[in-house]
């Protein structure tokens, strides 16, 4: 409980005493390349075999002549877009992203960077830290559109590999009863999932204490938390907005 | 001019500091002098406010820096230069970035004016050509030099620095006492210094504070502190062979 409430804590220190608004431009910038542009090629590679696996599972699984083969399609148009994109890629975001803003606050701290600007009268917490939730919160649920296109490209490249379903067909699954909303709900997800996975890993960083082997337990703490975040709010936001 | 009025802290039930007051002159290096352990950085931290104390008043020129509001906590901090024991330079910045980073979050001062302090202030620490080095390209005088440029690049009226030799030679360690005395002459600052090592005690110290398990138990400069009759302190001064045979010579 102590924990939680110095969490709450700290994300109130984000918005209060900050710096100047072009003191943090620049900044935020960095971080959206370092987080979101640098997260572009695992989670193509991710994303793509995804779709590529699922595809093939879910042709595995549905063998009842009954069953149209377009069904194969929307199975994977319907889980990449509901939970594959944005909690599985949130997981992979939170190893990824999460893991590298507690080392570097963990860092910064046990070489008292951190104390250098609190000394300078800056607020530590908010000049490093709201660049970084900020600037995951604008690219993750970019890399989220990504990671769902890529997901159901892999899923139709496989199937025109493979034979499973005709290209037509697939095409065909993917825009039958397609609900807007879906999508709507996965970028509500990636919102939510980046705040978490963001906020989580600076608070571990953050508050760091001793020597390299406290940075390399906060970063893998940092991770774990996280993930154990997303499925908490995974459930309650699809009991929330679709239950 | 800095005044501490009965400072306390503890951590969980252990109290590190039992109370010490004193002042840190305008002008003059004042020392924080002590062995391992006696709380001398614990000190350094309350007074600039990197911890709160559990119990008494920090005031800068009359300003209570303990329980003042938000704003005038920025105020004096800003007026504040530190010289951390590990340097504390940002790792992803060069040199003169670092150098320049105080100016570029906390004035709006154009870009010329800024690189000029900030060459001003390398060329102030004797590092004119090391603009463009990243600090792992640089070594552990070179960065306590940065540190100081850092420290001084605002214009601070105080000026801390905790443990400036750790980890340096004699030479060196003599270059950096050197320099924060000659900076408080130049600027008028309030110099205050954590440190455990003699020869910064013999060379810059005009003020000196001995602590001593969490008690002061001795003040006055480098002069007196050859004479004092406080056994505690005479075990600190005259822990090494050199200092013994110091003390051998002046009886004699």
């Amino acid at each position: 409980m102590k924990s939680i409430g110095k969490y709450f804590i700290f994300l109130g220190n984000l918005i209060i005493r900050r710096e100047s608004f072009r003191t943090y431009i620049g900044l935020f910038f960095e971080e959206c390349i370092k987080i979101g542009y640098n997260s572009v090629f695992i989670v193509t590679i991710v994303a793509t075999f995804m779709g590529a696996v699922t595809t093939i599972q879910t042709a595995y699984n549905l063998i009842s002549p009954l069953i149209p083969d377009y069904v194969i399609s929307l199975v994977v148009r319907d889980m990449t877009i509901l939970e594959l994109a944005p909690t599985i890629m949130a997981i992979v975001f939170a190893g990824k992203v999460g893991s590298n803003i507690a080392g570097e606050l963990g860092t910064m701290r046990i070489t008292e960077q951190v104390d250098a600007l609190e000394v300078m009268g800056i607020n530590a917490t908010s000049y490093l830290v709201l660049p970084k939730v900020l600037a995951s919160m604008v690219t993750y649920p970019m890399l989220v559109v990504l990671a769902g296109f890529l997901s159901i490209y892999g899923g139709y490249l496989t199937s025109l590999l493979t034979g499973i379903i005709t290209g037509y067909d697939y095409i065909y699954g993917i825009r039958f009863e397609f609900i807007p909303f879906n999508v709507t709900f996965a970028l509500i997800k990636a919102f939510v999932f980046a705040f978490l996975v963001a906020s989580i890993s600076a608070y571990k960083g953050f508050y760091t204490r001793g020597g390299a082997l406290e940075v390399g337990q906060a970063s893998t703490s940092a991770v774990t938390n996280s993930c154990i975040a997303i499925l908490c709010a995974d459930y309650i936001l699809a009991k929330l907005l679709l239950g | 001019m800095i005044e501490i009025r009965n400072i306390k802290k503890s951590f969980d039930d252990k109290e590190i500091l039992k109370g010490i007051s004193g002042e840190f002159h305008k002008g003059k290096t004042n020392l924080i002098i002590g062995a391992s352990g006696t709380g001398k950085s614990v000190l350094l931290k309350n007074i600039v406010g990197l911890i709160a104390p559990t119990e008494g008043e920090v005031l800068y020129d009359n300003r209570n820096f303990t329980t003042g509001d938000n704003q005038l906590i920025t105020e004096v901090r800003r007026e504040i230069g530190m010289l951390f024991q590990g340097s504390a330079l940002f790792d992803s910045m060069t040199v003169e970035q670092n150098v320049m980073f105080p100016l570029n979050v906390l004035t709006k001062m154009p870009m010329d004016e800024k690189l000029e302090r900030v060459n001003f202030c390398l060329e102030r620490v004797s590092l004119q050509n090391a603009n463009k080095l990243m600090p792992s390209e640089i070594s552990g005088g070179m960065m306590k030099r940065v540190g100081i440029a850092r420290a001084i690049v605002n214009n601070p009226n105080y000026l801390f620095c905790d443990e400036p030799n750790s980890g340096l030679d004699p030479q060196t360690s003599i270059r950096i006492d050197n320099l924060i005395k000659e900076i408080t002459d130049e600027y008028q600052i309030t110099t205050v210094v954590v440190t455990h090592d003699m020869n910064s005690v013999m060379e810059i110290g005009e003020n000196i504070m001995f602590l001593y398990k969490g008690h002061k138990i001795w003040e006055g400069d480098n002069e007196s502190i050859l004479h004092a009759d406080v056994e505690e302190l005479n075990d600190f001064v005259f822990a090494n062979k050199m200092m013994r045979r110091i003390k051998k010579t002046m009886k004699s």
